[in-house]
This record gives structure tokens, C-alpha cells and sequence, in this order.
């Protein structure tokens, strides 16, 4: 077990000074996260405007949302993408794949998948430590369109959500990188979802604005822990037992990821012919 | 003295006669690598040229059945340093594929250290190391040092024997003052001593090697082929070895294993390929006189002709025949008989072979070249 910790640990730090090489691109990736929230902001400012110019009336919103609260619901849904998106990880698995990468973890005594998760966590708190200066200044520029501070359980499950949304959104990606043991190319695949996942997740609108059917579908899809659910919690649009019921159901939308993950690599094995020399 | 299997197609027996192995000598030996009837075939996706055909298979795709191996019969010893020999697609590196456990046999069976490779168990993965010229396994961004870091958490190597393998090792390669350089700024003879390096980290008992002097220039292979006969020699491991030098097999194999169409074909020493595959000999002879020979096609096919000094492809069984005619007709002052390059002697095969249909596989199934 301690050897299996410092083995663990060693892929870690490895990972994370990798990361740390090319610091020009690392903070300019960083700083680019930011750009497309201006422009959310800016297109729901403008509707809001219009709106107040048609009846006059300050208090105006949408679907249960002021302007306050869509300011509010976008920086709250980045931080869920921050935790939650993982570029580069289903393209580089397909990737490996094709090529023929993946040998190296064939013919080691190591995990592919457990390899790259703790990977994807270095990479993670990279990013983190640079990011925190601008999201906490952004965050202090924009403390007057939050709402008071939420009590302590709300921050603990809010806590809760976004490390699931991290564990959830790494082992849906791989899985869809795995298809690449029998698809081989999976960037339109890849196209697809990335597209949907924009709208049933959440990251484009809040998902409580959609209407019937739709809000019933997106419920049962794991997409929504991806951004929609941390700001919801956040917000104190998910309390009591519906929060815990939906967290509990985030706990096995993960487990039933992991299990297919695992499957598709043992699957892709058995049938994987090792490409490329 | 050697086991010739290819054209006559004998019974899988008898691969070893009267071999010696290893630089050991009378060690007692036991295999340590057992392949039985190995066969792999690959469906590879037919097109035929041109755009039609490629929105044809869209909807309608002709497979076709590769066999890259087919039937490998081999029985290695511990300590043994055996080369694999054979054109491109011949099956060489999907053999090591199967061996170091990357795919599944279509049938067929093989034990390596009593592991079955492809079940991939820890166990086995701990012992063996496989280098691939081609391909780089260390971070590419980073020092070597911390791959090799890297490896002995992977491996669970003992820090005390990781620092002496990982000194003894640098010391060999000469590279102790290139492990903290970024491996992309190192040449490609120097990533592929941190290569080695990190493949006997942990000391395999077996390794096999997919070409790994390619593309290195001639000091650098000399220094990677100076390094594995040294650590061979001294810790008596087994290695298979594929290459396309001839320099690295002469230098390091006494075991030669020729591989065609996924099929053995050769397997004995090195001496004994040039017997069996070389019908001819080079003869050189020094002329004293301005008097050559005009006619030289009853002789022997002449290679070159530089001054008084000629060069002759002769028959092996007329050798003696043409040298006594010329030696009683013209005054010669130097003679040399020799064989051909082993180069020569291998494309030779290769071609005997490849001409040669092999009974229960019709030749036109098989296309040179697939390396899937």
C-alpha cells in the first residue's frame, strides 16, 4: 500500500513539473479562460438592457434569473468547468492509441487509466495555483451580483460537487477516448459531444430555464453535474433532500463511468492489434 | 549442425542441435522463452485505388485475412543473445509484440520465464523490458533523471540497488553529465542510451530489442552494440534482437533466426547461414602480367576490375575448378577467396525464400509489407 501511495505520488509531482515547463503558454491558457464570459455578459447585459428600455420596469428577469443572477450563475458555472473540463484528454488517449503509445502501458506494471487521472490532477492543480489570482480577483470585482454568503453545509456540498464534477467529466472523456480502440478516429465523435455538452450542461444557459421535456431529459443525463449543478448548489437552487438525492445520484453516475471505462479498456485490449511498429 | 527448416518444411524438432550459446559456456541452460505453433493474423480493410472506391467503402467494406504469423515454432535459452532476421512484414515485430504481451495470438502458445505474455500480469511486466528504436518512452520535456525517477516507483525498485544499477549504467553509457538536460534537446544517439537505460532499470531477465541502433550513425551504433555485448556478457541475460544492420548481428548474436512470411525459415549460427543460403564465393586475384583473361564468363561472374586486380562471384563447387585453369594459363601474384557480405548473403535468403511457395499457404496470400 505505501509503495502503491509513493508511486501514485511520483506520477503526481513528475506530472506537474512536466506541466510547469512551458510557462508561456501556461499562464496565457490561464488567462484566456476568461475571455469567453466577458462576452456572456455582455450579450445578457444588452438583452437586459432592451428589456428595461421596453417596460421600464428595473426588476426585470428571466425565467427566475436577474441580471445579477446570470452574472452570478457564469462565473460560478466557469468554476465548474474549471474542475469539470478535460482538453486534450479523449484526443490524446485516441491519440495513443492510434499511433501506438499505448504499448508503453502494456508492457509496464502500470495503470493507463489510473496514470492519467493523476495526470489530469496535476495538470489540474497547475492551473489552479496560477488561476487562483485572477478568479479571486474577479470574483472580488463581482461580489455585489452574488447573493449573501451561503451557510456552511452549502459550501460543503458546493465543495462536494466540484470534485465529483472533476472525477465525472475525467472518466466520461476517457471513455470517449477509449472508443478509439475501435473507431480509431474519434474527433467528430468527440465534435459531438463537446457540442451537447455546451447545452446540457449548462455552460451556456441555465438549464432550469429550459422547458418541458427537455428539463426532464437533461435531469437524466450526467451532463448537468458538469457545470449546471455546482452553481445551482451554490446558489441555493438545490437544497435540502433534492441535494442530497442529487448528489447521491452524481456518486453513481461516476461509479457507473469508472465501471465502463475499466470495461472498454479490458474490451480494447483484447482486440487492440498495436499499431505502428 | 544446424536446423534448417524452411524449404523442406521438417517436424518442429531439433532446434538447437549442437549449438553453443552464450559467453558462459558450460552454464547449465534451461528456455526461458517456449514458442509453440504461434500464429497471428491480422483483418485488414481492403480499397482499391481511387475516389469511387473509397465512398464505395463507405457502405461496403472486403476484408482480408494478413497472416503475420504463421506457426513459429522457437525454443530460447537463458543467456542466449539471438538475432531476428527478415525483410520488412516478415512477422519480426509482431512476434516481440506477442511476446512482451502487447497482443493476442490468433493461436498457438508461448511461455516466457513460464508467464503467458499477453495475460499481462505484474509479475511477468517486473521482468522483461522491450526498447523500440522507433518509438520514445521517456518524458519528453523533461530530465531524464526523472523518468528514470519514474521507473523505479513503476518497478518498485529498491532506492539503494536504483542508485547503483542507474551509476553503473551511466558509467557504461558514458551519459552521467546528460541526465539533467531536457531529453528533447538531447541527440538521438544519446535518448536512446537513456533509453536503455530505462528499460534495464530494473533489471529484466529478458529483452527484446525492435531495431535499436536505427538511424544512429556509425560511432553511436558502435558505442550501443559495444554496451549490450558488455552487459550481456556480464549478467548473462536473454536478449532478441531485431535489426536491418548486419554490423550490429555480427557484432552481438551467435543465434541467427530468419524470419519469412511469418514463418521460421533459418535458425542456427551465423557461420552456417552462409553455407546454407551462399552457393557462391568472392575470388580476388592479383595479375602479374599484362595478360587477362578475355573471356570471363566461363568463369565466374566478375564484380569489378580495377587495374591488374579482379574481382569474381565463382560457384562454390567450381571454385577450385576456375582457380587451378587460371593459375595454369596466366601468372597471378595474390589470390583471395572469401564469402560474400552477409548483407548479400541475407538478401540472398530472403529471395530464395520468398520464391519458394511454403506447403499450405498459397504465396499470394500473403502481401510483403504489412506491418499492421
Amino acid at each position: 500500500m505505501h509503495a502503491r501511495v509513493q508511486q501514485w505520488w511520483v506520477v503526481y509531482r513528475i506530472a506537474l513539473e512536466e506541466r510547469l515547463v512551458y510557462r508561456g503558454d501556461f499562464a496565457l491558457g490561464t488567462l484566456m479562460r476568461f475571455l469567453p464570459i466577458v462576452t456572456q455578459i455582455f450579450l445578457w447585459w444588452a438583452v437586459f438592457d432592451a428589456m428595461r428600455h421596453e417596460s421600464a420596469d428595473a426588476s426585470e428577469t428571466i425565467a427566475g434569473y436577474s441580471y445579477a443572477n446570470f452574472i452570478a450563475y457564469y462565473l460560478l458555472t466557469m468554476l465548474g468547468r474549471a474542475f469539470s473540463s478535460m482538453p486534450g484528454l479523449a484526443s490524446g488517449i485516441a491519440q495513443q492509441i492510434r499511433n501506438g503509445e499505448i504499448k508503453k502501458f502494456l508492457i509496464q506494471p502500470v495503470d493507463l487509466i489510473g496514470f492519467l487521472l493523476l495526470n489530469r490532477m496535476a495538470h489540474k492543480t497547475a492551473y489552479y495555483s496560477v488561476a487562483l489570482g485572477p478568479f479571486a480577483l474577479v470574483y472580488f470585482l463581482c461580489q455585489s451580483y452574488f447573493p449573501p454568503m451561503p451557510d456552511a453545509g452549502t459550501w460543503g456540498a458546493f465543495g462536494l460537487s466540484l470534485i465529483l464534477a472533476f472525477v465525472l467529466g475525467f472518466f466520461l472523456e476517457a471513455s470517449i477516448g477509449l472508443i478509439a480502440f475501435w473507431f480509431l478516429e474519434v474527433s467528430s465523435l468527440l465534435f459531438v459531444y463537446m457540442l451537447l455538452s455546451f447545452f446540457l450542461s449548462g455552460h451556456m444557459f441555465p438549464l432550469d430555464m429550459l422547458p418541458y421535456p427537455w428539463s426532464t431529459i437533461v435531469d437524466f443525463l450526467p451532463l448537468k453535474y458538469l457545470a449546471y449543478f455546482p452553481s445551482a448548489v451554490f446558489l441555493g437552487k438545490v437544497t435540502g433532500r433534492e441535494l442530497v438525492i442529487s448528489l447521491w445520484v452524481e456518486v453513481i453516475w461516476v461509479v457507473a463511468l469508472m465501471v465502463l471505462c475499466r470495461v472498454m479498456w479490458n474490451r480494447g485490449l483484447a482486440r487492440y492489434s498495436g499499431y505502428g511498429g | 549442425m544446424l536446423a534448417t527448416r524452411c524449404l523442406s518444411r521438417p517436424p518442429r524438432l531439433g532446434l538447437q542441435v549442437g549449438r553453443t550459446v552464450g559467453a558462459g559456456g558450460s552454464v547449465e541452460r534451461m528456455p526461458i522463452i517456449e514458442i509453440e505453433r504461434l500464429c497471428k493474423s491480422y483483418q485488414v480493410y481492403q480499397k482499391k485505388e481511387g475516389l469511387w472506391a473509397s465512398v464505395r467503402g463507405l457502405f461496403r467494406r472486403e476484408y482480408r485475412q494478413v497472416e503475420a504469423v504463421r506457426g513459429i515454432d522457437l525454443t530460447v535459452e537463458q543467456g542466449e543473445f539471438v538475432a531476428f532476421l527478415g525483410p520488412n512484414g516478415a512477422g519480426k515485430t509482431t512476434t516481440l509484440k506477442l511476446l512482451s504481451g502487447v497482443i493476442h495470438p490468433t493461436s498457438g502458445t508461448a511461455r516466457v520465464m513460464g508467464h503467458v505474455p499477453w495475460k499481462r500480469e505484474n509479475a511477468y511486466r517486473r521482468r522483461f523490458a522491450l526498447v523500440m528504436g522507433q518509438k520514445n518512452q521517456l518524458w519528453w520535456d523533461l530530465p531524464a533523471q526523472e523518468s528514470f525517477r519514474l521507473h523505479q516507483q513503476i518497478y518498485r525498485i529498491p532506492t539503494s540497488s536504483f542508485h547503483q544499477t542507474l551509476d553503473e549504467l551511466c558509467q557504461l553509457l558514458d551519459v552521467k553529465n546528460l541526465l539533467n538536460q531536457p531529453v528533447r534537446e538531447l541527440s538521438l544517439g544519446e535518448r536512446m542510451k537513456m533509453e536503455l537505460i530505462a528499460a534495464l532499470l530494473h533489471a529484466p531477465e529478458v529483452l527484446f530489442l525492435d531495431e535499436p541502433t536505427i538511424g544512429l550513425d556509425v560511432v553511436a551504433q558502435h558505442n550501443i552494440q559495444h554496451f549490450l555485448r558488455t552487459y550481456q556478457q556480464t549478467k548473462q541475460i536473454t536478449i532478441l534482437l531485431t535489426s536491418h544492420y548486419m554490423k550490429d548481428v555480427l557484432a552481438l548474436c551467435k543465434r541467427l533466426v530468419i524470419i519469412a512470411q511469418g514463418q521460421i525459415c533459418y535458425d542456427g549460427s551465423l557461420t552456417g547461414i552462409i553455407d546454407r543460403f551462399s552457393t557462391d564465393k568472392v575470388v580476388t586475384l592479383l595479375f602479374g602480367g599484362d595478360r587477362l583473361p578475355s573471356q570471363w564468363e566461363p568463369l565466374g561472374r566478375v564484380l569489378e576490375v580495377v587495374g591488374p586486380k579482379v574481382k569474381l562471384r565463382v560457384e562454390r563447387q567450381r571454385v577450385a575448378q576456375v582457380l587451378a585453369s587460371l593459375l595454369a594459363d596466366y601468372s597471378i601474384e595474390d589470390v583471395s577467396v572469401e564469402d560474400p557480405p552477409l548483407e548479400e548473403v541475407i538478401a540472398d535468403a530472403f529471395n530464395q525464400v520468398s520464391r519458394t511457395s511454403v506447403p499450405g499457404a498459397p504465396l499470394d496470400r500473403i502481401v510483403p509489407g504489412t506491418r499492421v
